[in-house]
């Protein structure tokens, strides 16, 4: 029996011998899974990157199949969704899979993003991390508006109408900027069929291999945790960090859980909200896409509405793209503008916290806001947590310096 | 030749264009006639006015108060019903071009002969699709713009609109076809269940800014239904199209129990499985 | 002692947990992959056609759709059907003894309903071309008329049986169909309501 067992282990080892003379696997392994040390004190704001994968997963997929019987054209893109919903068979839960895991994709990166601001995990040694990861968002964006377009709804067209527009505002180039957009004079078909190309192909490559390089800089330097102490200083006479842990087993059986909590919540919304009160599907979108009237609200999809609340605030059509611009890209230049000595929120002092807190509140607000329509007192509101959002970045090399911070431990806090 | 299509319809049971109806409110000669003997200029006019008030019928919506529906599409009673009263009376005009009468009468419990019986009146196959009987294009030469489609309409505007919709036709001599609506003012559709309604007037008070407030309708002649039968019939007809909107509405709440459940089992064992494993970590 | 204990256990919730998990992914691929089976309008465009036969001259073939396939309706005249027996000892399957390439209604000589019409998919069961119809009494190798498909040269003959030595395996085939009056095929349903 044991003498089966041993040659069998033979042959799969001679065989993994002839793998890893030609390919790393087994390094590869070692290197990403079961001897990748991550800090033991992980809480479960740690799960959102790895359920950003998981979104991301479920997106290709549902979006592959979408795409067998979605057709990119103005006269049957409306239908075509129909169609799916309707007369392909199970095509409603892709449909419902695709739409509800667009919302999610942006639920989930936010609070990947906020972990990352709790627990300074953008401070060095992982600035290049944290550009990588906006990269991602900024594809993110772009993916998710030509998505949008491609319903052919109310929503979709009109909500692109205005976006485009915005790239209107630069100067000289502006115009003809526009037009290079769209492909035509107006959005058309010939810019529903090009949005397509980008939603399917160019923009999907270009998050997958940032989202490689992403993980690749990540297990290069080591993750970060919740104390912002580098495990790595306090290595054991093997070499692994002493509060390391490997990913597999120890990560993997504790990220598995965080994924079926996710997909309870997940399968909630899609199997019994998928509209979402008109939240993640827009109840105008069930109508298709007619030139001859805009409807009289229009509001992006929620994830968009804190930075459109922005480019609403100010009264200036440049001036407003230009702050939305600022809006979305400020955060990458946190790395800079974080003079703080310690990582984690847990040993920062009362400004830092209140001046998160401030913006937490703002960026919430700002999404609250960006769904109302815009006049009288929502303005007021929305410019001055405007002003609050770009204080939060603007000022923070000031109140990150005098901020009293505490001592932070040698060792991760870890309570079993 | 515009009168005798019209008779088509009416040999179906449709009585929009009902000339007794028309005698009744006193008006000259046939609503169509006279658009189409509209200034070419005043009809484009027209047209672009009332093509732009009916797609934004949504915002109009949240500004009139709403009757709840209060719908059931649980209820495959009442969604028979409904859309029985939509063949009848809506589907002259209106499409449901997303549907398939095979697929609703699966939906709808109804067998092939009483789908075939009480509900395709112009479709002879059963996998066909909901086809208006009028044709589109007249209709839009008509009308200023094609009746719109009705598949998604419960989806686009919402039940409750719907429903107000249905119960919102009122008297407006000012109106080319004799009635306006109060949750979509200007409305190009003419009151095609007048027989089972009647005819109401809409009491508006003008408050000190010059704004119009809806009081309430009043009863000027009887239908054939009471106002709680008309009630019922408005609620399953909207109950219909709310069912036609997503049709696998209750398919996907019936999986997602099971998939739930299925999660459920998984994460307790994935959990013991975790608390397992991390007894190394100390 | 409890280090075995643990080992068991662990072990048991893993298998538990890749099985319950397996099971999982698996029933997650039944929505994808039938959504790759014919949707409702596939299954609609795909409906039983009617093809009027009555103005069918005798020796006339016309070509039908079908579920987006080609299908050959021919008339053959009492001489074309004579041919038919006499090309038997170079049919593969002059029998239709493959029960795949025909209804159990067409498993005769003349491969039909009704002796005078041939019903067959026109669509060669070697790699899907075309047959061409050639059905003259030809000099070369003994031609009793018949099909000829022009891309690797398989043979058929007036019922569609295919002759030996051809790269086609097996006879045309005969879709499902019937007579819904004397003069109108339905090709698509084999019984019930039409």
């Amino acid at each position: 029996m044991a003498r089966i067992e041993s040659e069998v282990g033979t042959r799969t080892g001679a065989v993994m011998k002839w793998i890893d003379d030609r390919f790393p696997f087994t390094e590869t392994m070692k290197y990403h899974i079961t001897e990748y040390y991550a800090s033991k004190n992980f809480n479960w704001w740690y799960i959102f990157g790895v359920l950003a994968m998981v979104v991301l997963v479920i997106q290709i997929l549902s979006g592959i199949f979408l795409t067998m019987n979605y057709k990119p054209s103005a006269t049957d893109a409306f239908a075509s969704v129909e169609y799916i919903m309707r007369d392909v068979e199970w095509g409603w839960l892709i449909r419902y899979m695709h739409s509800t895991g667009a919302s999610f994709f942006f639920i989930v990166v936010y609070l990947h993003m906020y972990r990352a601001m709790l627990y300074g995990s953008y401070k060095k040694p992982r600035e290049l991390i944290w550009v990588i990861g906006m990269l991602i968002f900024f594809v993110l964006f772009a993916e998710a508006f030509a998505g949008y377009l491609l319903p052919w709804g109310q929503m979709s067209y009109w909500g692109a109408q205005v976006i485009i527009s915005l790239f209107g505002a630069i100067p000289v180039v502006g115009e003809a900027l526009v037009e290079i957009i769209r492909g035509d004079y107006a959005i058309t078909d010939i810019t529903l069929n090009r949005f397509f190309a980008l939603h399917v192909i160019v923009l999907p490559l270009a998050l997958i291999a940032l989202v490689f390089v992403h993980i690749v800089a990540l297990h290069h330097v080591g993750s970060n945790n919740p104390d912002g102490v580098e495990i790595k200083e306090h290595k054991g006479p093997d070499g692994i960090p002493l509060d390391g842990i490997a990913f597999h087993p120890y990560h993997t059986t504790k990220d598995l859980v965080g994924i079926i909590v996710f997909l309870m919540l997940f399968s909630a919304v899609m199997f019994f909200a998928p509209d979402m009160g008109g939240y993640f599907l827009e109840h105008a979108n069930f109508e298709p896409a007619n030139v001859m009237a805009t409807p009289e609200h229009i509001a992006p999809v929620w994830y968009f509405t804190p930075f459109y609340a922005i480019l609403r605030a100010v009264p200036d059509k440049l001036w407003g793209a230009v702050l939305m611009a600022g809006s979305v890209l400020l955060p990458a230049f946190l790395p800079w503008l974080d003079r703080a000595r310690v990582k984690s929120i847990r040993y920062r002092g009362w400004i830092y916290k209140m001046a998160l807190g401030a913006f937490v509140i703002s960026f919430c607000t700002l999404g609250w806001l960006g769904m109302q329509p815009a006049e009288g007192l929502y303005v007021l509101m929305a410019r001055i947590f405007s002003v609050i959002y770009f204080a939060f970045f603007l000022t923070m090399p000031y109140y990150t310096t005098i901020d009293k911070t505490k001592p932070v431990p040698e060792r991760v806090v870890y309570h079993g | 030749m515009v009168s005798t299509r019209f008779a088509g319809l009416a040999r179906r049971g449709l009585s929009i264009m009902d000339s007794s109806m028309l005698a009744r409110l006193g008006r000259t000669g046939s609503i169509i006639m006279r658009r189409l003997s509209l200034a070419g200029l005043h009809r484009t006019a027209a047209a672009t006015v009332l093509a732009f008030i009916l797609t934004c019928g949504a915002h109009a919506a949240t500004e009139v108060e709403l009757e709840p529906a209060g719908n059931d599409p649980d209820n495959i009673n009442s969604l028979q019903r409904g859309a029985r009263n939509f063949m009848n009376y809506c589907s002259g005009c209106h499409s449901a071009k997303y549907v398939r009468f095979n697929t609703l009468g699966r939906g709808l419990e109804l067998s092939e002969d009483q789908l075939v019986e009480n509900l395709m009146f112009n479709a002879e196959k059963t996998f066909e699709t909901i086809q208006a009987a009028m044709p589109m294009n007249d209709a839009a030469r008509w009308f200023g713009q094609p009746p719109p489609d009705m598949s998604l309409i419960a989806r686009a505007r919402g039940t409750d609109y719907v429903f107000n919709f249905i119960k919102g036709f009122y008297l407006d001599p000012d109106s080319p076809t004799g009635v306006d609506n109060r949750v979509l003012a200007g409305t190009s559709m003419p009151h095609v269940l007048w027989e089972l309604q009647g005819y109401q007037t809409a009491d508006y008070s003008i408050d000190e800014n010059g704004t119009e407030h809806f009081e309430g309708f009043e009863q000027v002649t009887e239908g054939s239904l009471s106002a709680e039968e008309f009630d019922e019939f408005a609620r399953d007809t909207v109950n219909f199209l709310e069912y036609i909107s997503e049709p696998v509405r209750s398919t996907r709440r019936v999986l997602g129990v099971w998939v739930l459940m299925f999660l459920i089992v998984f994460w307790i064992i994935a959990s013991m499985l975790k608390k397992q494993v991390w007894k190394d970590v100390t | 002692m409890t280090d075995d204990v643990d080992r068991n256990r662990r072990h048991f919730l893993t298998v538990a947990t890749a099985v319950t998990g397996g099971a999982g992914l698996v029933a997650a691929t039944i929505p994808f992959l039938s959504s790759l089976k014919p949707s409702a309008r596939a299954q609609a465009l795909g409906a039983p056609v009617e093809v009027p036969v009555g103005s069918l001259e005798p020796g006339e073939m016309i070509r039908v759709m079908w579920r987006g396939k080609l299908v050959y309706v021919l008339r053959r005249t009492e001489e074309m059907l004579s041919r038919l027996g006499s090309v038997t000892g170079y049919l593969d399957d002059p029998d239709s003894a493959n029960v795949e390439q025909q209804p159990e209604y067409a498993v005769n000589e003349y491969r039909s309903v009704k002796p005078e019409f041939l019903v067959v998919e026109g669509s060669c069961t070697h790699l899907g071309c075309a047959p061409l119809a050639e059905f003259q009494v030809g000099p070369a190798d003994d031609w009793q008329g018949g099909f000829f498909c022009p891309c690797h040269g398989s043979r058929f003959d007036l019922s569609g049986r295919v002759y030996k030595g051809v790269p086609a395996p097996t006879n045309l085939r005969v879709p499902p169909y019937r007579f819904i009056r004397e003069d109108i095929i339905m090709i698509g349903v084999d019984s019930g309501a039409a």
